[in-house]
């Protein structure tokens, strides 16, 4: 009777297998632009919702302050948005990192202002050129990061523990650093102020515009040629193309937005022009296509995916799970470090207390708001991008919008409000997606 | 009959004064599916974590395609071309079906040294053809969106990428429905046609009758007895299973404890 069931099994499958071979299972990727669209429509549905809440809500924001103020959408202030959101969006490109994993890293504010007021030291009191200065502050934040990352991965201390201590401790060594009795350490080196007030020349902007495209379609032709080469279901060129527009288009605006001349009337008569792409924007755009890279092609990215999706089956899978916890912590401690030396140029030094309050929370909140979840295993470094515009938008307008001696109050009240409902749109499509 | 792959003689294994394995003979075709059966306790777990280098053995062969090995961690079984589908299935949910079943071993790009994604995917689906899979629409769908099934189906081709000799499923249809145990059984016996010596865990006498050839029966630590599915009916089975002997097959019951 056995010997019967085991034989009509394999006949079965003999047969099946006859009758229709199996084709080789590829990417199902729909080949026209309505279905690239519906398949779009139902990924947001179901709790993909990428970058969507973030654009919906720059976009939201743009309309109600550019109704309620008239200066809000000149391009000065425009500028200024671009500009305020820097310190920010570098400290939440870090961080995603960090939230990959499902970790937090709360004192990255402090440790950025840290490492900025390290690097301010070398550069006034130890006379370093801006270079050494930017560096010995990256190293710093690197250096804390190892630290961090070791406590958590090797210790395994929680992260919100080890952080938050350090959140704490931090804000003393700002003090140690700084060793001042006026409370501050003043940068006076050009480039150190430029990484907040450069602009890059008009031209130069219309090429960085120019190559970031052409690096974008040839990578994805290049990608699509490969695909090709294996007999694998490619991105239909119509959608490539629409993609390369859209780029072309949004960048365009950018670039000329930022190359409109804001000088004012003597400043015209001594030919001096206030325009350009901000520095800060190009360091942005570097990181994003340098991180972006790390986490998406390499091994190494795969690798932060993993353990922040499945820590067991990571580490099954022969991946090093504890080098991996550590060296996000390094990434994200070394990128506030950089975003501390931002906030610097903007406020002309470091003072102590810098990098305290909610400037760790506000990139967080950058970071969520673009799509990057809290529980780890989700994120991107755009997000950090798209957040961080959101926030800056608002900061700006509440600040102008909002008058009257209760005005810093509403401005906190609405700022918490919006990482909150942030956290919840992650929470609740990280419940619908199945 | 062809030597066995994998060839276990007098196993022993003791943690501290419990000795849970009791001199194991245990051997594995290529081709053929084995099912490794016994009650909760009589060492199924034990032997396969032996065998997979998770535990050490204490005593007795350890014997790989005829030759003596030693399995000193799970990385000298994979190296051996022993892989083991544990029940949970250690897939991450934020992945894609490719990016799982390369995981900890992404092919690069010769030149730039990045991840090759093509590739992978070229290979992934025609693994997943070998073993005519039809049940997955994308094989860049994330793992989060995928059944009960397609998982195991995910976790088992896996195996296939990597030419694995032995493969171990544990339980591998002990969370399923009807359907989707008849498609992963298809699975396990393809398997083995693709040549590969299958070790299938159960606790379900249907799906060994089904898909294996020979039966392993494990009782209280000792191997009560190896024998052909087609010269066993599921009573005595059960019987190996429960009291370690059924008619003339078995343990003697004055050898019961050798």
């Amino acid at each position: 009777m056995s010997a019967d069931t085991n034989a009509v099994t394999r006949d079965a499958v003999a047969e099946h297998e006859a009758a229709n071979p199996a084709a080789n299972v590829t990417a199902l990727i729909p080949q026209t632009l309505g279905g690239t669209f519906r398949s779009y429509v139902r990924g947001v549905r179901s709790g993909e919702t990428g970058s969507v809440p973030a654009v919906v809500g720059a976009l939201v924001l743009m309309v109600i302050f550019g109704v309620a103020q008239g200066n809000f959408l000149s391009s000065s202030n425009i500028v200024a948005i671009v500009q305020q959101s820097a310190p920010t969006t570098i400290m939440a490109m870090g961080l995603v990192f960090v939230l990959l994993l499902g970790e937090i890293d709360l004192s990255a504010g402090v440790v950025g202002s840290t490492a900025a007021a390290f690097g301010a030291v070398l550069s006034v009191k130890h006379g370093m050129p801006w270079y050494v200065a930017i560096l010995g502050s990256a190293v710093f934040g690197g250096v804390v990061g190892l630290f961090l990352g070791w406590l958590r991965a090797k210790l395994n201390i929680p992260s919100f523990v080890v952080t938050l201590s350090a959140f704490i401790a931090f804000q003393g060594v700002q003090i140690l650093v700084i060793n001042s009795k006026s409370n501050g350490v003043q940068v006076s080196d050009q480039t150190l102020h430029d990484l907040y007030f450069g602009r890059i020349s008009p031209a130069a902007g219309w090429i960085l515009l120019f190559a970031a495209l052409a690096l974008y379609v040839l990578v994805k032709v290049v990608q699509n040629a490969a695909r090709r080469r294996k007999g694998l279901a490619v991105v239909p060129v119509t959608v490539l193309g629409l993609r390369a527009l859209a780029i072309a288009v949004f960048g365009g605006g950018f670039v000329y937005l930022m190359n409109i001349d804001q000088s004012v009337a003597w400043q015209q008569r001594e030919g001096i022009h206030q325009w350009g792409v901000p520095w800060s924007s190009v360091i942005i755009l570097g990181l994003l296509v340098v991180l972006g890279f790390t986490l998406t092609k390499t091994r190494y990215g795969r690798h932060v995916f993993a353990v922040g999706g499945n820590e067991e089956a990571a580490r099954r899978a022969g991946i090093r799970v504890l080098s991996i916890r550590t060296s996000v912590f390094v990434l994200c401690s070394a990128l506030a470090a950089l975003s501390g030396l931002i906030l610097a140029g903007q406020l002309g030094g470091v003072s102590t207390g810098d990098g305290a309050g909610n400037t760790l929370l506000l990139a967080v909140a950058a970071a969520v708001i673009g799509g990057t979840s809290l529980m780890g295993g989700r994120g991107r470094i755009v997000d950090a991008i798209l957040g961080g515009v959101v926030l800056a938008i608002l900061q700006n307008g509440i600040s102008d919008l909002l008058q009257g001696n209760n005005a810093s109050a509403y401005e906190l009240i609405i700022e918490g409000a919006v990482l909150l409902l942030a956290a919840a749109v992650d929470s609740v499509s990280r419940r619908t997606r199945r | 009959m062809s030597d066995p792959v994998l060839r276990l003689r007098g196993i022993t294994k003791s943690f501290g004064p419990v000795e849970v394995l009791k001199g194991v003979d245990f051997e594995a075709h290529a081709g053929e599916v084995t099912a490794l059966v016994g009650d909760n306790g009589a060492g199924k777990s034990t032997l396969v974590k032996c065998i997979g280098g998770t535990y050490s053995i204490d005593g007795g062969e350890y014997l790989f395609e005829g030759k003596p090995v030693t399995v000193r961690g799970p990385r000298d079984a994979s190296a051996l071309g022993i892989e083991i589908v544990y029940q949970d299935l250690a897939l991450c949910d934020n992945l894609d079906i490719v990016q799982n079943m390369f995981l900890g071993r992404e092919k690069l790009n010769s030149r730039s040294r990045t991840l090759d994604e093509a590739e992978m995917e070229h290979q992934a689906g025609s693994a997943l053809a070998s073993l005519s899979v039809r049940t997955v629409k994308s094989v860049r769908q994330k793992v989060s969106s995928l059944s009960g099934g397609q998982r195991q189906t995910v976790a088992i081709a896996k195996t296939v990428l990597w030419n694995s000799k032995v493969v171990i499923l544990d339980e591998p249809t002990a969370a399923l429905g009807v359907a989707q145990t008849a498609q992963v059984l298809d699975l396990v016996r393809r398997l083995a046609d693709q040549g590969m010596a299958v070790i299938l865990i159960s606790h379900n006498m249907l799906d060994v009758l089904k898909v294996s050839d020979r039966v392993a029966a494990l009782y209280l630590g000792g191997m009560a007895a190896q024998v052909k599915t087609s010269e066993v009916n599921q009573t005595q089975i059960v019987e190996l299973i429960t009291a370690g002997r059924s008619g003339s097959l078995g343990l003697n019951p004055e050898g019961a404890a050798a």
